[in-house]
C-alpha cells in the first residue's frame, strides 16, 4: 500500500462534475527530537482523491491511518504540508485552497463544511442553539438581511428535526448527543456548502440513534444537493452511505473504487482484513483473512515500500523495496498492491 | 438456563436493583434484573448507554460507589456475594471473579512495569514468591499472545499499543485462575482489526480454562457468534433473554428487533434506507413505571404505559399460539409481535 | 495575516469514544461520578440555587460593604476627619458605635470611609489583572507558537519578580497616590490571571466548536470574542473574587510599610494607626473594627469565589458527559 499514484483520479476532461480534487496531499507534524534528529509524524503521505458532485466518498481505516488528518487538511485546519486541494476544478469558480491564507481563505471556507465526531464538544456550551446555527450567516451578513437569515435558520433547523422555537432559548447541553449532531449538521448546511465533510459523525452515538443521523445525512444530501466526504472506521456504516470508498492505512491509500465493487471484490489484502474483522464479517471474504499481526508500525518511521507489508500475509521482498502505485483492476476500482486479489 | 447442572448455576442474580442517590433524588439504574449463569458458558449482555449493563457488572464486582443502594441477591458458587462484600472479603474479587474494562489504562498503573503488575496479583492474592510470580507472569503474557513476553515484563503500559495493553489486562484478570470473567466492552476502544483477535482470545481462554464469561457490549454482532446466552437490557431492565440461536432466530421483543434492524449491514448495497428508532435512550432519571421502550416503540399500545411488563417465557412456535413455552426464552413485552415484525394486537 | 494553524489541531485520528467511557476513578462529586459511571447524559438544567446559604450570606455582606462605601458621603455619618467628635479613645457606645481613636475621630465613620479606598484599590487592581492578564492569556492560548512563548516568558518573569520589591520600587519612585498603588497591585495581578486565562483558553481552543467557527469563516477576533471569551470568563470570574481578597490584604500589608495611599485612608492605614502599642493597649477597638471589616470581607470574597468556581465546575461536568 499503501501506495501513491493518481490513476484513480477521474479525467477532468471526461467528467466536468468533479467538485473536489486533492492531489499529492502530505501532512507531517513535528514529533520532537530523538538522538539529536528532528522527528516527523508522517500522518498523510501523498494522498490523491476526487469527488464528483452529489457523490459520497467514504474514507475508511483504523485509528492512525490518517483519515481524520486528511479531512482536516482538506478544510485547511491546519493546511497540509504540501499538495493541492482544488474546489470546482476547471470551472470558473475554481479555487486552490492550500495557496490561500487570511481573508481570501476565510471567504472560501463556507464552501466546505465539516461535522465532527464529538457532538457535545462541537457546540459552544455558552450560546443558544439558534445562535450557533445562525453564526455562519451572521459572520457574512449585511445589516439588511436579518429577517431573511432568521427564516433560513428556522428552515434548516426544521429540516434536521429540531424545533426552532426550542432552539431559540436552549443551550447545547439541554439536548442529547443525537440532537447535538443534528444541530451540527444544521450549522454546516445553513452555509449551503458544496462539500460536507463528516468525520466519524456517528461513532460517539448510541446504536439506536446512529440510523437517525445516517438517514438524516442522506435526506440533507438530497434536499440541499450536498456532496459528502464521509470518514469512519466502521465498514458497515461506510458501505451504507458511500458511492465510492477509499481505504487508508498508515497515511496512504490502499484501494479506491465504487462501493459495491470494493466490498464485493476487495482486491487489497488490507481491505480483506478489514472486511473479515468486522463483528459480522462480510460474506465476500474468508474469516481467516483477519489473522494478521496487531502491531501497527509507527508513523514516525513507516516501513519502506508498501507500508502494509509488515502485517501483510502476501508480502515479498519486492514490497519492501518498491512502493506499489495505484492501478486499475476493475471498472471503477483501483488498488495499490503488487499482489492484489483479482 | 436450560443446561443447568445438578449443582445449580455458578452465578445466580435475583431481582437485582441499583439506585443512586444524587443531588436530584434517587435514580434507578438497574431494576429487577435476574439471570443465571452456568459454569463454562458465556452470557452476552447487550445494551446502549444507560441500559444498566455496566452498573450490573459493577454490582457483581462490588465496584459500586458508596452512594449506590443495591437490592436483590447475588449468589456465586453457593456464596452470597453481598454478604461477602459486607464482610470485606479481600481475596474474592480479583481471584474468583475478575473484570476486564473497556479502557485498559483504567486497570493498569502507568508508573509500574507490566511484569510487576501481573506478579503483584499473584503475590497478594495467592501468596506466591517474587520469583514464582514473575515466572507465572511470563507464562501468562505468552498465553495471551504477546510477542517477546520477556521484554514486555520490563516495559511500562504506555510503551504498548492499545491491543497489547488489553492483552496485558486479560493476563492480569486470568492470573489468579478466576471462575468468572466479566468483560465490559473489552474491544470498544480498540481498532477493528484488533477487536476480533481480542474476542477470539477471550473465547479460547474461556474454553481452555472452563471459565464462565459475561461479555458486555453495545453491539449485537459481537455477541452473535460468541455468547451461549444473550440478555438484552434497556432502561435498567431486561428486555429479552434467551440462548443465542433462539434470540437471533425468534426475536420477540420489539427493542431487540429494532436494534438489529437499525444497524447498517456490511453486505447490503449502498444507500439502503435504514430503519431508525425514533427518540433517544432514556436517561436513568426518567425511568418510570411503564415499559422503558414504550416511548420509542412502533408497536406500542395503551397498555404499555400502564405498568412495567414482566419478563415472561415466550411461547414456542407461532406468535400467540397456545401451548409449549421455551423455558430459556423470556421477553418483557405484552404486545406479541409476529416473526414478520408486525404486531397483531 | 497568515491562516495560522493555531487552535486545536488534533493530531492523527484519535478515535475517542468517550460517550461510552465508564471510568470509576473520578469522584469529583457525587453527581459527576454518578454520570461518569452510567456513561450517559442526564438532561437537567434545574440546578438553580445550589450555591448554599453561606454563599448568599457572603454576597450579602459584600453588597452591604459596597453600598456603604459608595454611599458614604450621603450617609448620616460623622465627618471621619473631624477630630474631637468624641473624647480621646472613647469606648464603643451608642454615639460612637465603634468608639473613637486617639484624636477623638469616629471609628465607625472611618471604617466605612476606609472601605472606599480599600475596595477601589482591590477593584481597580483586579480589573486591571482581568483585562490585561485575560487578554494576554487568551491571545497566548489561542495563537500559541511564538506569541505564546513570548507572553508566557513575560508572565513567568513577572511571577518570578518579588511582588513586594516591585511595589516598593514603584511607590517609592512614583509616589503613593491612589492611582499608583492600585496600578502597582494591578500589575501584580496580571500574571496569575493571565496564566489561568491561558490554561482555560488552551482547553477550549481544542474543542471542535472553535474549529467549526473557523470553517464558517469567522475571523480570529470574532472567535476570541464570541466563542472563547464567554467560556474563559467563567473560571476567571471565580479568580476575580479571590484576587480581590488578596489585593485588599496586600494593600493592608503596604500600609504597614508606610506605602499605602497617601491621600485619604484605607482599612490598612486604619489598622496601622490602631496598632501603635499604646493605642492597642488603651483602645483596642481602633484596630479591631477595621480588622474585623477586612477579615469578613476577605472571607466573604474567598468563600464566594471558591463556591462559584465549584458551582461552575459542576455545571461543566453536567454537559461534559
Amino acid at each position: 500500500m499503501a501506495g501513491s499514484g493518481t490513476d484513480h483520479l477521474r479525467d477532468p476532461a471526461a467528467h466536468d462534475d468533479v467538485v473536489l480534487r486533492v492531489e499529492h496531499l502530505v501532512q507531517e507534524f513535528p514529533a520532537g527530537r530523538s538522538g539529536g534528529r528532528r522527528q516527523v509524524v508522517h500522518a498523510v503521505s501523498d494522498v490523491s482523491l476526487d469527488v464528483r458532485r452529489g457523490e459520497t466518498l467514504g474514507i475508511v481505516g483504523e485509528s492512525g491511518c490518517g483519515k481524520s488528518t486528511t479531512a482536516r487538511a482538506l478544510v485547511q485546519l491546519p493546511p497540509p504540508t504540501s499538495g493541492r486541494v482544488v474546489l470546482d476544478p476547471g470551472a470558473a469558480t475554481e479555487v486552490e485552497m492550500v495557496a490561500l491564507s487570511g481573508s481570501a481563505l476565510r471567504a472560501v471556507r463556507p464552501r466546505m463544511q465539516m461535522i465532527f465526531q464529538d457532538p457535545i464538544s462541537s457546540l459552544n456550551p455558552r450560546r443558544s442553539v439558534r445562535d450557533i446555527v445562525g453564526e455562519g450567516l451572521a459572520i457574512w451578513s449585511k445589516a439588511s438581511d436579518g429577517l431573511h437569515q432568521q427564516a433560513r435558520v428556522d428552515e434548516v433547523l426544521e429540516a434536521v428535526g429540531i424545533d426552532p422555537e426550542v432552539a431559540a432559548t436552549r443551550r447545547p447541553h439541554q439536548f442529547s448527543g443525537g440532537q447535538c449532531q443534528r444541530i451540527s449538521i444544521a450549522r454546516a448546511v445553513v452555509m449551503d456548502p458544496e462539500i460536507l465533510i463528516c468525520d466519524e459523525p456517528v461513532s460517539a452515538l448510541d446504536v439506536s440513534v446512529q440510523a437517525q443521523i445516517l438517514n438524516l445525512l442522506e435526506d440533507m444530501k438530497e434536499r440541499y444537493g450536498l456532496t459528502l466526504v464521509f470518514i469512519s472506521h466502521d465498514l458497515s456504516v461506510v458501505r451504507n452511505v458511500s458511492d465510492r470508498v477509499a481505504v487508508m492505512y498508515l497515511g496512504k491509500l490502499c484501494e479506491v473504487g465504487d462501493a459495491d465493487a470494493l466490498y464485493e471484490r476487495p482486491a487489497h489484502p488490507y481491505t480483506r482484513v478489514l472486511l473479515a474483522s468486522a463483528p459480522e464479517p462480510a460474506p465476500t471474504v474468508d474469516p481467516s483473512d483477519a489473522d494478521i499481526g496487531d502491531e501497527i508500525p509507527s508513523p514516525i518511521d513507516p516501513p519502506s515500500g508498501c507500508r502494509f507489508r509488515t502485517r501483510c500475509p502476501r508480502a515479498t521482498d519486492r514490497c519492501a523495496s518498491e512502493e506499489p502505485v495505484m492501478r486499475q483492476v476493475g471498472d471503477d476500482h483501483f488498488v495499490a498492491c503488487h499482489f492484489p486479489s483479482i | 438456563m436450560s443446561t443447568a447442572s445438578a449443582a445449580g448455576p455458578l452465578l445466580s442474580v435475583q431481582d437485582l436493583g441499583v439506585t443512586f442517590g444524587t443531588a436530584d433524588g434517587p435514580v434507578r439504574a438497574v431494576d429487577g434484573v435476574s439471570f443465571d449463569l452456568t459454569e463454562g458458558r458465556t452470557l452476552g449482555i447487550v445494551g446502549e448507554s444507560g441500559s444498566g449493563k455496566s452498573v450490573t457488572a459493577k454490582a457483581l464486582m462490588n465496584l459500586l460507589p458508596s452512594y449506590a443502594e443495591v437490592e436483590g441477591s447475588i449468589t456465586f458458587g453457593g456464596r452470597d456475594l453481598r454478604a461477602l462484600a459486607a464482610a470485606r472479603e479481600r481475596h474474592f474479587w480479583g481471584v474468583e471473579l475478575t473484570m476486564v474494562f473497556q479502557d485498559p489504562m483504567t486497570s493498569l498503573n502507568p508508573v509500574k512495569r507490566i511484569g510487576e503488575q501481573i506478579a503483584e496479583c499473584l503475590r497478594v492474592h495467592l501468596g506466591r514468591s517474587r520469583k514464582v510470580a514473575t515466572a507465572e507472569a511470563l507464562d501468562l503474557l505468552e498465553r495471551v499472545g504477546i510477542p517477546e513476553p520477556r521484554k514486555r515484563l520490563r516495559q511500562y503500559p504506555h510503551e504498548l499499543s492499545g491491543g497489547l495493553r488489553q492483552r496485558v489486562v486479560i493476563a492480569m484478570a486470568l492470573a489468579c485462575g478466576p471462575r468468572l470473567l466479566i468483560a465490559d466492552e473489552p474491544t470498544t476502544a480498540l481498532d477493528v482489526t484488533v477487536q476480533k483477535h481480542i474476542l477470539d482470545l477471550l473465547d479460547d481462554l474461556r474454553r481452555e480454562r472452563a471459565m464462565s464469561m459475561i461479555l458486555i457490549t453495545h453491539d449485537l454482532g459481537v455477541v452473535k457468534g460468541r455468547a451461549d446466552d444473550v440478555m438484552v437490557m434497556y432502561g435498567g431492565r431486561t428486555m429479552e433473554s434467551a440462548e443465542t440461536p433462539t434470540l437471533f432466530g425468534r426475536m420477540h421483543h420489539p427493542y431487540t428487533r429494532a436494534l438489529l434492524e437499525t444497524i447498517p449491514r456490511i453486505d447490503a448495497p449502498a444507500h439502503t434506507r435504514l430503519v431508525p428508532i425514533p427518540g433517544r435512550p432514556p436517561s436513568p432519571a426518567e425511568v418510570g413505571r411503564s415499559c422503558p421502550f414504550a416511548a420509542r416503540c412502533r408497536h406500542r399500545i395503551d397498555d404499555c404505559l400502564d405498568g412495567v411488563p414482566p419478563l415472561v417465557p415466550v411461547p414456542v412456535g407461532a406468535a400467540g399460539a397456545e401451548g409449549a413455552e421455551d423455558a430459556s426464552h423470556h421477553s418483557a413485552c405484552i404486545v406479541s409481535v409476529g416473526s414478520d415484525g408486525r404486531g397483531d394486537s | 495575516m497568515a491562516d495560522m494553524p493555531a487552535p486545536g489541531e488534533r493530531t492523527p485520528d484519535q478515535r475517542d469514544s468517550h460517550l461510552h467511557v465508564q471510568d470509576l476513578g473520578s469522584e469529583v462529586s457525587v453527581r459527576g461520578s454518578y454520570e461518569a459511571l452510567l456513561g450517559g447524559q442526564v438532561f437537567d438544567d434545574s440546578k438553580g440555587s445550589r450555591l448554599g446559604v453561606f454563599f448568599w450570606l457572603a454576597v450579602g455582606w459584600m453588597g452591604l460593604v459596597v453600598v456603604a462605601a459608595v454611599t458614604a458621603p450621603w450617609l448620616p455619618l460623622a465627618d471621619p476627619d473631624q477630630t474631637g467628635f468624641g473624647g480621646r479613645l472613647d469606648a464603643p457606645s451608642g454615639d460612637a458605635w465603634f468608639g473613637t481613636d486617639g484624636n477623638g475621630r469616629d471609628v465607625f465613620s472611618r471604617t466605612v470611609w476606609g472601605a472606599r479606598i480599600s475596595l477601589v484599590v482591590g477593584f481597580v487592581a483586579i480589573a486591571m489583572g482581568m483585562v490585561f492578564g485575560g487578554a494576554l492569556g487568551i491571545i497566548a492560548g489561542y495563537f500559541r507558537g511564538v506569541v505564546d512563548r513570548l507572553i508566557s516568558f513575560v508572565m513567568f518573569a513577572m511571577l518570578a519578580f518579588p511582588g513586594l520589591v516591585l511595589a516598593l520600587l514603584f511607590i517609592a519612585t512614583l509616589g503613593s497616590s491612589l492611582t499608583i498603588v492600585s496600578v502597582t497591585l494591578g500589575l501584580l495581578a496580571i500574571a496569575p490571571v493571565g496564566r489561568l486565562a491561558r490554561a482555560a483558553t488552551l482547553l477550549y481552543a481544542e474543542r471542535e466548536f472553535v474549529q467549526a467557527s473557523r470553517l464558517l469563516g469567522a475571523s480570529h477576533g470574532r472567535i476570541i470574542v464570541r466563542e472563547l471569551l464567554p467560556n474563559v470568563l467563567i473560571p476567571m470570574s471565580g479568580l476575580a473574587l479571590l484576587g480581590m481578597a488578596l489585593t485588599v490584604v496586600a494593600e493592608g500589608g503596604l500600609a504597614f510599610l508606610g506605602l499605602s495611599v497617601s491621600d485619604g485612608f484605607s482599612w490598612g492605614k486604619l489598622i496601622v494607626t490602631g496598632a501603635a502599642p499604646r493605642t492597642l493597649r488603651e483602645g483596642p477597638w481602633v484596630a479591631m473594627f477595621p480588622i474585623g471589616a477586612m477579615f469578613l470581607t476577605v472571607l466573604a470574597l474567598n468563600y464566594a469565589g471558591d463556591r462559584l468556581r465549584w458551582f461552575m465546575d459542576v455545571r461543566e461536568l453536567a454537559f461534559e458527559r
